[in-house]
């Protein structure tokens, strides 16, 4: 923990947001046309709110809660997916425990538990595995959700149990791919933005030259961060820095953790189990051409969309929400009119609202000091 | 299937029924000699002491005790249930003793004697029941209590897990003692008596299914000793109130909504041990909103505060204690963190158990 108290630290934090103002007047950033930077990754979202860093920051900079939380991205008829498969009476149904609280076009997966499903959270997909090892009578189905992060831990799994002959285990497999998004953002005529703190983990597995577009093509910087404060203070002060030299590049702030070249192993059993898939949908943003992954042919038989006759039906987001907007920062959580009201972390609507890596349900928990008008739709009263 | 403890025991030892099955069965439950089998040599035998009197189906007590002690009766119940029942630094027998007497202490009350009723999964092992048994007796020891009265059910295999206990206990309250959220102005310190989210930790950590091995244990303990010396050093002490289910963060959402006061905490002066920050960095939760079963956050006037912590830390389970915040006329109801970082945060109540993240 003392490695992760150094990066916790009150008086370099204060330093360093002193820097960051003396750039934004200098780039002579206002409230009113401020430098809005989006941080793609739900962790980043999670941190910034936690550890309340809006606060040491002018109201020059504003932040953009980007589509990095993969809970948050999942849509409803996905959701409703799972719960049919876990309705099978023989079915064990295994997930991380984030995804339980997703709402479905009806019901969450918590609520199909409590109606009688066999749902089980689980902390990795071999966990899942040892289920389906432990129960032979059972078929086990892990829901595999998550961007290039978790990737290769699910395709290992399945490399495992095709190792041992475990026939009893599938994936459903919901895995997204974060770049096709990033350029399906950048494309929106409606967003205006001024650079990218990058995701870390994610980077972790692909490396930082897939991002290499977005300098030379969109002409953004993108600065690849860390989880504590002050990585991301750090990586500010980078994105200011490339905008006062005038640059426009890919760089690396986490380098202690994320190598340049990402994870080529984990890289490698990904290709081996998964292939692109065509389209994937994202609750608020659509349909997004090649941002998801399916099983090859050959492992096919590990894939539950194959093995239960899904009827993989497409529910719209629910019509008051503004998720989508949300996402890609063109609304601020209190101002979509179900924030607070009809939706709210006991009953989210939204499934930003769900998860705390949720632009939503991280407004409604931790913020709202300074902002009245937060204040008072957080506090109003349910229709 | 009412099975009451009290006339199934014997008056002399030599009477008392054995029990030789290792494991338990419907028939524990049925009514006839294998439930009092289980109930006189698991149970009673434990439990043993002059208050269980005459065995009738209640526990008859001298008022006098009580009326020896203070002027109001104080009277709880609560029912425990752990996975798994016995974990680093307890079991849920010493839980079910702890957490009564703790739900008596916070109130100001001196706790004197508990009933026990018990409800035991088919198949649960008899050695278990007897660990569980001497744990409580144990617990209810250390803490000047009996357990004078109790009751025990076998649900089928499925029904329940393990052993479910519920206990309620009655205690006396010196004269004079007024604790209550509305007592506590703003300006009053908050204190807490030790490190937050042992037990939720050790929970996480002992259930196995995270691969996290820690040097960790549950804070679970009796805080009577802890509150008396609290109030001998602050006797105008406002407010104490035990941090259990839904951490400090809830018993704090509590204290602000009951009050009508604002909370400010200060991040740094909350006391976390490493081990405990450690599991929440790993699974992305927060420890403000871990379970404790010894830990309990007072309000005392400013000035009283240091006593206040001196005293708590000269004793064992209070070398932790410290003022982690204030009462503030400000953001009536709510709850403010002022970060480590030099920012601020809401702290509000969570509306179901926290989720790991994922990523």
């Amino acid at each position: 923990m003392k490695h992760a108290d150094e990066y916790r630290d009150h008086d370099l934090a204060k330093g360093l947001a002193h820097a960051v103002a003396g750039q934004l007047a200098a780039l002579g950033a206002t409230e009113a046309r401020p430098i809005r930077l989006m941080e793609v990754c739900g962790g980043h979202t999670h941190a910034i709110f936690r550890y309340g860093l809006a606060d040491l920051l002018p109201k020059s900079l504003e932040f953009l809660h980007g589509p990095g939380c993969p809970v948050c991205v999942l849509p409803r008829g996905r959701v409703d997916d799972c719960i049919a498969i876990a309705r099978h009476p023989d079915v064990i149904f295994a997930t991380f425990g984030d995804a339980m609280r997703v709402p479905g076009s009806t019901r969450s997966l918590l609520q199909a538990k409590a109606d009688g499903a066999d749902v089980r959270m689980v902390y990795s997909p071999l966990d899942a595995l040892a289920l389906a090892r432990r129960n032979p009578d059972r078929r086990v189905v892990f829901f595999g959700l998550g961007f290039e992060t978790t990737m290769p831990s699910t395709a290992l799994t399945v490399l495992q149990a095709e190792a041992e002959g475990i026939g009893n285990f599938s994936i459903l497999c919901n895995h997204i791919t974060i770049i096709p998004t990033l350029r399906a953002i950048l494309d929106d005529p409606l967003m205006e933005l001024d650079g990218f703190i990058g995701p870390g983990h994610v980077t972790m597995i692909i490396g930082t030259e897939p991002y290499g577009f977005i300098a030379s093509e969109y002409r953004k910087p993108l600065v690849v961060a860390g989880f504590e404060p002050l990585d991301l203070l750090h990586a500010i002060h980078m994105i200011l820095q490339q905008k006062l030299d005038g640059r426009c590049e890919i760089e690396n702030q986490y380098q202690r953790v994320v190598p340049n070249t990402g994870n080529p192993v984990a890289r490698k059993a990904v290709e081996r189990v998964y292939e692109p898939r065509a389209t994937s949908e994202w609750r608020g943003l659509g349909d997004i051409a090649l941002s998801g992954v399916q099983f090859r042919p050959a492992y096919r038989r590990f894939d539950a969309e194959a093995i239960f006759a899904l009827r993989g039906e497409r529910v719209a987001d629910p019509v008051e929400c503004r998720c989508g907007d949300v996402l890609k920062g063109l609304a601020k959580p209190w101002q979509c009119p179900a924030f607070g009201g009809a939706c709210s972390p006991e009953m989210p609507l939204g499934a930003l609202m769900v998860s705390s890596e949720g632009a939503c349900a991280a407004y409604y928990q931790y913020s709202g000091l300074q902002n009245s008008a937060l204040d008072a739709a957080r506090n109003k009263v349910p229709a | 299937m009412t099975s009451p403890m009290k006339p199934l025991i014997a008056p002399a030892a030599t009477s008392r029924r054995s029990l030789s099955a290792t494991k338990v069965t419907l028939a524990h439950g049925g009514g006839g000699r294998a439930m009092r089998d289980l109930i006189d040599d698991v149970f009673v035998a434990a439990f043993a002491n002059p208050d269980m009197g005459d065995m009738d189906d209640q526990a008859r007590l001298d008022l006098a005790r009580f009326t020896a002690i203070g002027d109001r009766l104080a009277f709880t119940t609560d029912g425990f249930v752990v996975d798994p029942v016995e974990f680093p630094g307890g079991d849920v027998g010493k839980l079910a003793v702890y957490g009564t007497v703790n739900d008596l202490a916070v109130g100001g009350a001196r706790p004197l004697h508990l009933s026990c009723a018990v409800i035991i999964e088919e198949g649960a092992d008899v050695a278990l029941l007897r660990r569980l048994a001497a744990s409580m007796r144990a617990a209810a020891d250390e803490c000047g209590v009996t357990i004078v009265t109790g009751d025990t059910k076998v649900v089928g295999r499925g029904q329940a897990d393990k052993v479910f206990i519920t206990t309620a206990g009655v205690g006396a309250i010196p004269a004079g003692r007024m604790l209550g959220t509305r007592r506590v102005c703003a300006g009053d310190a908050i204190l807490v008596n030790g490190p937050i989210g042992d037990h939720g930790a050790t929970i996480m950590a002992a259930r196995g299914d995270m691969a996290l091995e820690a040097d960790i244990r549950s804070d679970c303990r009796a805080l009577t000793p802890l509150i008396e010396a609290l109030l001998a050093a602050s006797p105008d002490t406002r407010f104490i109130r035990d941090a259990t289910r839904g951490g400090i963060a809830s018993t704090l959402s509590e204290l602000a909504g009951e009050a009508g006061l604002g909370i400010r905490l200060e991040e740094k002066a909350i006391p976390v041990r490493e081990q405990v920050r450690g599991i929440c960095e790993i699974l992305g939760l927060d420890p403000l909103y871990l379970a404790n079963e010894g830990t309990f956050i007072a309000a005392v006037p400013a000035e009283a505060a240091a006593a206040a912590v001196a005293a708590l830390r000269a004793l064992p389970g209070g070398e932790g204690a410290a003022v982690i915040g204030r009462a503030t006329a400000e953001r009536p109801g709510g709850v403010v963190l002022d970060t480590v970082f030099g920012g601020s945060r809401i702290v509000d109540m969570l509306f179901g158990e926290q989720l790991p993240r994922i990523c």
